[in-house]
């Protein structure tokens, strides 16, 4: 195992001016303000919290996950992680981690991807872009699948070899680690908290996080 | 091969094309040190686009080469690469903007070199799109083919220099009818000096369409059930096979 990065945070949880439990398998569509800190928190260990973002300010200005890997020079996202829009700005930056790291290669499930990956009889389970999409289509907001692009997993496990082989390797998340970020700018943070049953990454049980946002 | 069709793209160039199921693409290097910044859409559906990570997570791959199938975010084989000389094209490393040309390559203007002026993958990108109603929230993440970037095992990622030799080729089949956009520009991460001015051959060819023994088909499991949900797909084709772009 390569290296894990661990950062503690300094912020102390009576301060948050909010929190919520996401239950395995739901979304959550939350805006945060520049300069607010969000947190979060693997409840139960091993869970795949599938998060993406809009500026607030500019909808079609939303994360990159290609542009966040090339600048910071690395796969992994940590502390000190800049995550960077498709424009090539800052969105946020990942402030303390107690995970160690996190992926943003893997993307996220699907009912086609699930067919492809596991066989053509899963396209009826639950999976996070239709997550995704039931709560950018209540939110409002003018967002369609169009503007839905390659994630974050935060608690994932994703390694590349020097080979260039991918591998799905067990979590380095356990009950409550989390990783906490701050705003650059005012965002949208889009959540799926991954239902997929057919991946050993979870032990085949997902469970919920919590999100909690200081300001 | 013999060629329906076949075009020389400078250095700096974009392209793109709305291609039919079962013809071949074939892009050549004509010099050492070529990149070629790729975005694949189902031209029926271009909200059916290149999925980088649900391709790399069927193939547990983090480099494309021969019998990798490019998968759509549909579930949908886009192109199978049939032929590969180079065993390395990369899917990590994402495209040049103006600013990054700038800062690696210097400034070359229109003004100061007409047509010579160094150009960028996303304004490439963007001025293609644009032709087919496509716009910036239509540019996820690209291919570069003919590029290598390795990660080591702390992650970190460096681009690897002479990689792509003078004559290297990748043959991409079409499996459903795709709106291919090339743009023929620097790597964002090739290191600082001259402008890399890399002529590219593209020629289309008729090839059969996958059987059952096909070699993409066969490479992993993945790769026959993308092939099969992008023959799927084309149990009921439009009837007008023209179908303007949303």
């Amino acid at each position: 195992m390569s290296t894990l990065n661990y950062q503690e945070s300094p912020l102390a949880r009576d301060s948050a001016i909010y929190s919520k439990v996401v239950p395995a398998g739901d979304g959550w569509l939350h805006r945060i303000e520049a300069g607010q800190t969000l947190r979060i928190v693997d409840l139960e260990g091993n869970q795949a919290a599938d998060t993406f973002f809009f500026n607030a300010d500019n909808l079609k200005e939303r994360y990159s996950a290609q542009d966040t890997i090339r600048e910071q020079g690395g796969i992994y996202l940590t502390t000190g992680t800049r995550l960077q829009s498709n424009l090539c700005r800052p969105m946020l930056t990942i402030t303390a981690d107690t995970c160690g790291r996190h992926d943003t290669i893997g993307g996220a499930c699907a009912a086609e991807s699930n067919m492809v990956r596991y066989a053509l009889e899963k396209r009826f389970m639950h999976n996070c872009r239709d997550t995704f999409l039931l709560q950018i289509a209540l939110s409002g907001l003018p967002l369609t699948k169009r503007d839905l692009a390659h994630n974050i997993n935060f608690f994932m496990n994703v390694p590349v070899t020097p080979a260039g082989g991918l591998k799905f390797d067990d979590g380095v998340s356990e009950p409550g680690k989390y990783v906490e970020m701050r705003a650059d700018m005012n965002v949208y943070c889009l959540i799926s908290n991954c239902p997929q049953l057919n991946n050993p990454c979870n032990a085949y049980n997902p469970t919920p996080i919590e999100v909690i946002v200081w300001d | 091969m013999k060629p329906l069709y076949e075009e020389t793209l400078p250095g700096g160039a974009m392209w793109s094309m709305r291609i039919p199921r079962g013809l071949a693409l074939r892009l050549t290097a004509l010099a050492p040190g070529a990149n070629v910044s790729a975005l694949l859409y189902n031209a029926e559906n271009p909200l059916d686009r290149l999925n980088i990570p649900d391709t790399l997570k069927a193939l547990h791959t983090a480099k494309l080469t021969r019998g990798h199938v490019l998968m759509s975010d549909m579930g949908n084989a886009l192109a199978s690469i049939v032929e590969d000389t180079l065993g390395w094209h990369d899917p990590l490393g994402g495209h040049s903007t103006a600013e990054m040309v700038a800062s690696a390559f210097g400034e070359k203007s229109y003004q100061a070199a007409r047509n010579d002026f160094f150009r960028n993958a996303r304004d490439n990108f963007l001025i293609e799109l644009s032709k087919s109603g496509l716009g910036i929230a239509d540019i996820v993440a690209n291919v570069n083919f003919f590029s290598k970037v390795v990660a080591d095992d702390d992650g970190r990622l460096a681009y690897v220099g002479g990689h792509c030799p003078e004559g290297a080729s990748i043959t991409l089949r079409t499996e459903i009818p795709v709106l291919v956009v090339l743009a023929n520009c620097p790597h964002p991460m090739h290191p600082p000096g001259a402008y890399p001015n890399v002529p590219v051959r593209v020629e289309l060819a008729a090839c059969a369409v996958p059987g059952p023994d096909d070699f993409c088909r066969n490479f992993r499991p993945e790769c026959g059930r993308a092939l099969a949900l992008a023959e799927r797909s084309l149990i009921c084709p439009p009837s007008i096979s023209d179908l303007p772009l949303p």
